[in-house]
């Protein structure tokens, strides 16, 4: 597929949801916990503890709703800056119990207006990054559809980094890019390939250390391995010291532009294997 | 280094600057233009030019605060020749081949006689050493490219290690969309340094100047123990065009300025460029600070240069 294609595959209705993953992953033993003991309970991040086998994890998703009444609510998958304090509250909860946290990512960005200006959009997202790069417990986030700029990346400073085959993770939408620089909707496709937003091309650029397979429905048996795979990454982390699971976490982040290495991509458009 | 010279940046400095940049666009011409009378764009009252820097480039009839190259904001508040400049050789590559960015980073150099959007380095503010970085807005506006976020992530690492204070001046349109997710990745990356130099006990005070926007609101400028803004500065995470689109409404007048902020609580004090130098001085020397003996100026100490880049 051409990395537009994938843009529109990372936001198509009937894609599976944080929601989806959530039941498909975890079942029954999901208990949903809400808001940000602030100001509200931001229905865009869904959040709560479940378990892995007999592991405790916290789960944090950015979930677009699965119907118009749904998408309404969660405000189609877009954050207010009580969405990311709410996140934050709890992933400082499973701090305290060295509980693992597991993120899913699918926002089109944090959400642009009034209301999340005047409470401090930036400043939410910058508070998640600082305090979850020292979150001195394993941190796994999967972008699942859309990883939108900041909103996105305020849920994935992570030990580890995952994306789906179909998924998309970028700076700015393919629209925007567009727009702002050649002041011309019709290259929103041209645009998506420049910014190398495709799996396969962050994962050229380690960006991410895993592309997974894409579950097309919640009873697919793939969940039966993702659950495995996560289940085994948390075991390792959980292994290390704080200040190794620290570091781990700070020199992920901390080679992006030490070198200016110029990337060379694949650019064969055949379907991805998991890597 | 910054000799105190003041023309000297809007002067060529190196063969990069020899690409020839396309003359008929506006990012070729000279960030501050060789003008006798300047027009203020709030008052639209005319100001001979010497009267505007005179006054630190704020308008004598309104107050306004022009925008400032980072050289110029360097001599404002730095102790006379007490800058030493840190990674002033780094320079941006096309790193995911992105169409077009080899040439506009060759006309961002040849307006702005800078190598990149931030200048980074140590020097004494009335005596107090620290740790300075500053956002330059003739340089791609102070976007936030992979060297930008390195640059700045070295300057927190350096204050770590030295047990120095931070002081920044943000200015910026955003995260650099040419260098595509790596400079998304800054943000984290930039995050990560100022959270290590915070949890050793070390100051860091942010300046937000206009305008400060995206990717650098939602990272270190928003980060700092102490955050000041200039009046009237623009201060936000989307920028209101981008809102007004989005909710198709106008947006109320003094949305997102330096003061907006304040009285949201995001911004503890609003405050005049020329007190900024005596009010940072100031919060320095609340801070158990290291003072530098007169004799000891300019700073000594020197960033290592590192032979990656
Ligand atoms: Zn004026």
């Amino acid at each position: 597929m051409r990395a537009f294609d994938k843009v529109t595959a990372a936001r198509s209705a009937d894609r599976l949801t944080a929601s989806d993953f959530i039941q498909a992953l975890f079942g029954d033993s999901f208990f949903e916990l809400h808001g940000d003991r602030c100001y509200a309970d931001d229905k865009a991040v869904k959040a709560g503890i479940a378990t892995i086998g007999n592991m405790p994890v916290t789960v944090i998703g950015l979930d677009k709703g699965k119907n118009t009444k749904e998408r309404l609510e969660k405000n189609f998958g877009s954050a207010h800056p009580e969405g990311y304090r709410k996140a934050l509250r709890l992933m400082k909860q499973a701090e305290k119990f060295r509980r693992p946290v597991l993120c899913f990512v699918d926002t089109s960005g944090a959400f642009c207006g009034i209301g999340a200006e005047e409470r401090g959009q930036g400043q939410a997202i910058a508070e998640n990054l600082m305090e979850m790069m020292t979150l001195k417990t394993p941190v796994l986030s999967i972008v699942i559809g859309e990883g939108g700029s900041g909103g996105a990346l305020a849920l994935a400073v992570a030990n580890e980094v995952w994306m789906l085959e179909n998924a998309v993770y970028s700076v700015i939408s393919a629209e925007g890019c567009a727009s702002i620089l050649w002041k011309d909707p019709a290259k929103t496709a041209d645009a998506a390939q420049c910014l190398r937003l495709t799996a396969n091309d962050l994962f050229t650029m380690d960006v991410i250390e895993r592309i997974i397979r894409e579950p097309k429905s919640v009873e697919s048996p793939l969940f039966d391995s993702l659950r495995n795979l996560i289940a085994n990454t948390f075991e390792k982390y959980l292994a290390m010291s704080d200040e190794e699971l620290l570091n781990n976490r700070y020199e992920r982040f901390r080679k992006y532009g030490r070198t200016t290495k110029v990337f060379t991509f694949d650019e064969d458009e055949s379907e991805t294997e998991q890597k | 280094m910054f000799n105190g010279d003041f023309f000297t940046f809007l002067k060529p400095k190196n063969e990069l600057e020899k690409i020839p940049a396309d003359k008929s666009t506006e990012d070729s011409k000279p960030y501050i233009p060789d003008a006798l009378w300047v027009n203020c764009p709030k008052c639209k009252r005319m100001i001979l030019a010497t009267d505007l820097d005179d006054n630190s480039r704020v308008c004598t009839q309104c107050n306004h605060h022009f925008r400032i190259t980072a050289r110029q904001r360097l001599e404002m508040i730095c102790d006379k020749d007490s800058f030493v400049e840190a990674d002033g050789d780094m320079v941006s590559k096309n790193i995911i081949g992105f169409p077009d960015y080899n040439r506009k980073l060759a006309a961002a150099k040849n307006r702005s006689g800078e190598n990149e959007s931030v200048i980074t380095g140590v020097c004494t503010i009335n005596g107090y050493k620290t740790v300075i970085f500053v956002m330059d807005p003739s340089f791609m506006m102070g976007s936030m490219g992979t060297v930008t976020g390195e640059k700045i992530t070295r300057a927190f690492e350096y204050a770590t290690e030295n047990k120095m204070p931070v002081v920044a001046f943000t200015l910026s349109g955003g995260a650099r969309m040419q260098e595509g997710i790596l400079s998304l990745m800054q943000m984290a990356k930039t995050s990560g340094a100022v959270k290590r130099h915070s949890d050793a006990g070390l100051l860091y005070i942010t300046v937000l100047t206009d305008p400060t926007t995206g990717g650098v609101t939602a990272s270190f400028a928003m980060e700092g123990d102490i955050i000041l803004s200039e009046p009237g500065a623009l201060i936000g995470f989307a920028g209101p065009r981008v809102i007004e689109q989005t909710i198709r409404q106008k947006l109320p007048k003094d949305f997102q300025t330096a003061e907006f902020l304040r009285d949201k609580g995001f911004v503890d004090a609003v405050v005049d460029r020329r007190k900024m130098k005596d009010t940072l001085a100031k919060l320095l020397s609340l801070h158990n600070i290291e003072k530098a003996a007169v004799d000891e100026q300019p700073a000594e100490k020197e960033i290592e240069s590192d032979e990656s880049i």
